[in-house]
């Protein structure tokens, strides 16, 4: 009998720590399925910062390393140019990489660092009880932006894949969504093409993932989902925002 | 072969005869001669030189080049140092061996890019946060940072902890004659624990997080007792003039010239004046100033601060004879003439014939 449905074997078989309707399981999920069906457990190298990323390393089974609020693409370069033929991806959310991080994440696109970038965007901070991120929604309610992210104060949310565009290092960027099966597949594929560009040593790479936190969204799971697609996804609309090979 | 090298140069020349091959450098004035001769021996080499896109990127770098088992190496001066400072917390929480080079400027803020001695409390008492300690390491000469620039790498390794090299303007620029005669450092310890891809073998993870109650704390008493391990097995220091000495002083690095430049202008006399010179300032020869404290006068220290080093001296000599301090702030260094008449101003009142025969000396 052929199984249709199992654990990877890189996802080790723990309790989560995530909340309830988080998107962060399934990412990390797809990562194990990938290094799995690739055979690359023995030579990739993660990366888990600060955040709700901070314990990635609690459920895959791989060579992990911790780095500092923000500071993954400059601990990333210093792995990878040590082991150039080793797959090293960053697994970052949005305020790791866009407010805390944007200096080192900028110059790691420009130099055109051969790493694969995995930014979990829930436009909220999730481990500190859901303050505002730099990607937060205009009118978004989060514990610092209690009446709304209004512009005069807070400013606009960054569109992460699209400020990378224009820099000359930067090869694959594409932005993709959790919200349905099939958009779950089309991250999966999105993740395979990042690894890819990297494997070919054709530089830069990020996958920027519209991910759901009911909790801090104050939604249900359902509502979560309808979130990313009739509100977040059209200030950060999805699809390839750059390939090296059109 | 002995050649004419800034001290700049020469802790980057030394830092590849020890086997670095992983810098990460951003300019700031007085190290520059460092990072722009590594940019031009590290590709000579096959390393890799990135020119960071800040003091914080370039430690990160160095965090991660360490974590994947490379000898790693950055420097800067005092400012740049500061904003290293967080990514050192986490070298050391990590236990990952590095080597940073502090080629000290005056302070505080911008302060000026003159000598200074002035971090000296953030480079051993943990200018970062949590309980952890940096060995460091602080050369008086050119050849002198060459040589400890190789026993910071193998330091680093044998510890597994972060190594500074605590030089000043002075010693940076310093031009002196210079040999790397020592052959690359012979002590590579196997970095099981590096993040290599676990080809099969047990995954590894290099972090400094423990989130579990207690965890932490188990961890911090195994750091404690490999700092009591360091303490216990290389403290260096040099003496000078100190059998039967009156006074003695306590200087490191540029300070340390100028005192040894005091003692040998006071060997002529009957009073006599001896010299400590650590070489680690943490772990701190605390148990030879203490031996030296119970035979002499009193203690004088020099530093180009307000006075920092000088709290570990008082510590050392727990009140068994007088510790004074002579300092100059703000990119000042003190000169021998200026020493002397501190000498002459502390020294116990029978030693007063004496002194004033030193002072004509000068």
């Amino acid at each position: 009998m052929k199984a249709l449905y199992e654990r990877p074997e890189t996802f080790i078989d723990t309790a989560t720590h995530f909340c309830p309707g988080c998107g962060h399981g399934i990412v990390l999920r797809l990562i194990a399925e990938i290094i799995d069906a690739w055979g690359i457990r023995g030579k990739t190298i993660g990366l888990a910062p600060v955040g709700c990323s901070v314990l990635a390393y609690n459920y895959l089974d791989i060579d992990m390393c911790e780095a500092a609020h923000g500071r993954p693409p400059a601990v990333a370069t210093g792995i990878k140019r040590v082991h150039p033929d080793h797959v090293v991806f960053a697994y970052q959310g949005d305020g790791d990489l866009a407010a805390i991080g944007t200096a080192e994440i900028i110059h790691a696109a420009n130099r055109g660092e051969n790493v694969t970038f995995i930014f979990v965007n829930n436009a909220v901070y999730g481990m500190t009880n859901g303050q505002m991120a730099p990607t937060t929604l205009v009118g978004q309610k989060t514990a610092t932006t209690q009446s709304g992210r209004d512009l005069v104060n807070y400013g606009y949310p960054i569109r992460v894949c699209e400020l990378l565009a224009v820099l000359g290092g930067s090869s694959y960027l594409e932005r993709v969504s959790l919200s349905s099966p099939e958009n779950v597949r089309k991250t999966k594929k999105a993740l395979e093409r990042g690894f890819k560009t990297q494997m070919e040593k054709k530089g830069f790479s990020l996958i920027e993932i519209l991910s759901p936190c009911p909790i801090y969204w104050r939604m249900n799971a359902n509502e979560a989902m309808k979130h990313i697609d009739e509100e977040m996804s059209r200030t950060f609309p999805l699809g390839v925002i750059k390939d090296w090979k059109p | 072969m002995k050649q004419l090298m800034t001290g700049n140069e020469a802790a980057a020349e030394a830092a590849i005869v020890a086997g670095c091959r992983y810098y990460y450098g951003y300019p700031i004035t007085p190290q520059n001669e460092l990072i722009n001769y590594m940019s031009m021996r590290m590709p000579q080499v096959g390393g890799v030189f990135i020119q960071a896109e800040s003091e914080i990127a370039a430690i990160n770098m160095v965090y991660g080049s360490a974590a994947a088992g490379g000898r790693a190496m950055t420097s800067s001066s005092s400012p740049g140092i500061s904003l290293k400072q967080e990514g050192i917390s986490y070298l050391a929480g990590s236990e990952l061996p590095c080597v940073i080079v502090n080629i000290q400027r005056g302070g505080p803020g911008l302060g000026d890019i003159s000598a200074s001695q002035a971090d000296y409390f953030q480079a051993v008492k943990g200018g970062g946060h949590g309980d952890y300690r940096l060995i460091v390491l602080a050369p008086s000469s050119v050849q002198e940072m060459a040589d400890l620039v190789y026993d910071a790498f193998d330091l680093a390794d044998t510890y597994r902890n972060p190594v500074m090299i605590l030089g000043d303007a002075q010693i940076g620029q310093l031009v002196e004659p210079v040999e790397f005669q020592k052959g690359p450092g012979k002590n590579f310890p196997k970095k099981t624990w590096s993040l290599t891809g676990a080809e099969g073998r047990k995954r590894n993870i290099v972090k400094s997080f423990y989130p579990v109650k207690g965890q932490l704390e188990e961890f911090n008493a195994r750091l404690q007792q490999k700092y009591k391990e360091i303490e216990d097995n290389e403290v260096r220091y040099e003496m000078l003039n100190t059998h039967k000495a009156d006074v003695v002083l306590v200087a490191y690095g540029t300070s340390a010239r100028v005192c040894t430049e005091v003692v040998k202008k006071s060997r002529k006399l009957e009073f006599k004046v001896g010299l400590i010179r650590p070489i680690t300032l943490w772990p701190f020869p605390k148990e030879v100033i203490r031996k030296i404290s119970e035979k002499v006068q009193c203690i004088l220290t020099v530093e180009m601060s307000a006075g920092q080093m000088v709290e570990d001296v008082r510590l050392a000599v727990e009140g068994r004879c007088p510790v004074h301090f002579y300092g100059r702030t703000g990119g000042g260094v003190p000169t021998s003439s200026q020493v002397i008449k501190k000498i002459v101003e502390i020294v116990p009142d029978n030693l007063a014939d004496a002194l004033l025969q030193l002072a004509e000396v000068r």
